[in-house]
């Protein structure tokens, strides 16, 4: 009895003890965005104020005018949509292609070139920066969206993402019934390889526009001119502004980054399954 | 016959052209500039006017600025100091995530994980307000409490390197929670219940079944993670400013300083190239240490 009893509230310890670190942790991850949505709705007078307020205030609106007075801030939104959603498609059109072809053909050197490709995963970038802007200057790409599009479009986690999908998900028979009846190999991949792997391109899908939203090294090195800024540049200039608004910095932050967490939000699971699996898969 | 022939030429031909964006694309915009990352660093070139051949001069030059080495060091301790803390953070939050004990899981998961889906420019601009210079910032104000004097967090050393820190380490504490804990659920049920029966703490848990069997889950992040750390650029300049203050520049941050407000585009190169055997000794250090450590478990 007494031992039960032990055991009990041994358990109720260890229960507090974990509810404690998961809240505690979750408060933590959530206060910055609480910090950054009340400086969005205070004045710059009252954010400097000593102490700070701790709660949000009344010029949300206020706020908001400013940052539209300072920054084209609808318009950097649509660039950068643009800029993803071209990328986004790109990619899932290019490496479904090519996650096919490893999956499903056969051709000389397929195991070799698909190993080429697993190694360009762990090379940085970055290490070819200064070549890539010479590059752009000679094609005449600064301040052009395909400078940063046609790079993006570069995925070798894709192509392997799709392959692994591609191998379980589309049976060889569907395949060979299809040549039978005379479908080219472009056609089979269109009318069944495609339909059959939609799970797999909401997942490569979210991964790869996240990418591009918050990309912001290759876009400022590129886009220089203020109109083709995307919305990641363009809060850095605001954020580099001679007088300094908290007010207005935060807001311009604030609305930048909700319509991010609100898709996340939505499809919370989706997203949260769709990068450990990525993440694991590799 | 001849006719499968053809048609197993014709596939490959298809398979060639499926296959042939992604090897043109990375030539062009991937390998080539490596590659010529390698020729450009002897030369001198403003990005405008004519290149011209300066043979080491790029090379002695970068080695003797004392900033390089800042960067250098700068990029090894705040990439200590931001990643070390997140895998034992990470791994304490995936396993209490695991828990069977606790309800609301998903609730707790998607908060533990919203930073990550945060930009981070918008990390660097929160957290560079939240740990403002000013008296009225908000940490400030904290340790006024304390009465500790207000810290000029983007201008001291040290201040500037553990707010770089934090805003890494918070942006990733949570996926690579998500990470651990999607480990995590593949470890069967049956060795936590076998460890209580034999009445085990729950830290020789952690210690004895959670991490070894974790052990590659956790190999992937530390890579993952060090690649990351040593290619930090954004929080130091959106934090810092484009002048970037040598107590926060990376390695990155400083090449593209060197190329972007110097026009300095060989150093930067040169720099590039530096950074690139960084990465490959490191890269190295760590596969000779997970092969290490798989080795001496086989011995056992």
């Amino acid at each position: 009895m007494s031992k039960s009893e032990n055991h009990k509230t041994k358990t109720t310890i260890q229960k507090a003890v974990v509810y404690l670190f998961l809240t505690v942790g979750s408060l933590l991850s959530l206060f910055p965005f609480y910090w950054m949505f009340t400086m969005a709705t205070r004045t710059n007078r009252e954010i400097n104020s000593f102490p700070p307020p701790f709660t949000p205030g009344a010029d949300l609106v206020g706020n908001f005018q400013k940052v539209l007075d300072n920054m084209d801030f609808f318009g950097s939104m649509a660039n950068s949509l643009f800029v993803s959603t071209s990328i986004t498609v790109g990619v899932l059109f290019l490496c479904s292609l090519a996650g096919y072809s490893f999956a499903k053909l056969e051709f000389k050197g397929k195991k070799f070139l698909f190993s080429v490709i697993l190694i360009t995963m762990m090379i940085p970038p970055q290490l070819g920066l200064i070549p890539q802007y010479y590059i752009m200057t000679q094609l005449q790409w600064i301040n052009t969206f395909q400078a940063v599009i046609v790079p993006g479009l570069i995925n070798a986690f894709g192509i392997f993402w799709m392959r692994q999908y591609i191998q379980d998900a589309v049976p060889d028979e569907l395949i060979e019934a299809a040549k039978i009846d005379g479908c080219s190999t472009f056609r089979i991949y269109w009318n069944i390889v495609a339909p059959t792997v939609l799970p797999a391109f909401a997942t490569l899908g979210i991964i790869v526009f996240m990418q591009a939203w918050n990309d912001f090294l290759w876009p400022l090195t590129v886009l220089r001119e203020p109109s083709m800024h995307t919305l990641q540049v363009a809060l850095r200039t605001l954020n580099d502004a001679r007088q300094m608004d908290y007010g207005m910095i935060m807001s311009g932050t604030f609305w930048a980054t909700v319509p991010l967490i609100v898709i996340f939000l939505m499809f919370n699971k989706l997203f949260i399954q769709s990068l450990s699996e990525g993440a694991v898969k590799s | 016959m001849k006719k499968s022939l053809d048609e197993k030429k014709k596939t490959a031909r298809t398979a060639y052209f499926f296959i042939s964006p992604f090897f043109i694309l990375y030539a062009v915009f991937g390998l080539f500039p490596m590659l010529f990352s390698f020729y450009l660093a002897f030369f001198k070139w403003n990005g405008l006017s004519d290149m011209t051949f300066v043979g080491m001069e790029n090379f002695n030059f970068i080695f003797s600025d004392p900033i390089f080495y800042e960067a250098i060091k700068n990029t090894f301790i705040i990439g200590l100091l931001g990643t070390a803390p997140q895998i034992i953070v990470g791994i304490l939050l995936a396993f209490a995530l695991n828990s069977t004990l606790i309800r609301f899981r998903n609730v707790f998961r998607t908060m533990i994980f919203l930073p990550y889906v945060t930009s981070i420019v918008a990390v660097a601009i929160i957290f560079g307000v939240i740990f403002s210079n000013q008296e009225a910032g908000f940490i400030n104000y904290i340790l006024s409490y304390f009465g500790i004097d207000s810290i000029n967090w983007n201008i001291q050393n040290w201040p500037v390197k553990i707010t770089i820190s934090i805003m890494v380490f918070w942006r990733w504490v949570g996926y690579n929670t998500i990470i651990f804990l999607a480990g995590m659920q593949s470890i069967p049920n049956a060795l936590y219940e076998a460890a209580k029966i034999d009445g085990a703490t729950v830290w020789q848990q952690i210690r004895l079944i959670t991490i070894p069997m974790l052990k590659p889950t956790i190999t992937f992040v530390v890579f993952t993670a060090t690649i990351g750390a040593l290619q930090l650029f954004t929080e130091p300049l959106v934090f810092l400013g484009r002048n970037l203050r040598q107590e926060g520049i990376t390695m990155v941050a400083y090449l593209w300083k060197d190329a972007f407000v110097f026009n300095a585009f060989g150093t930067a190169s040169a720099a590039a190239i530096v950074l690139f055997f960084i990465i490959i000794i490191i890269t190295g250090i760590n596969i000779l240490l997970t092969n290490r450590i798989d080795q001496t478990k086989k011995a056992r």
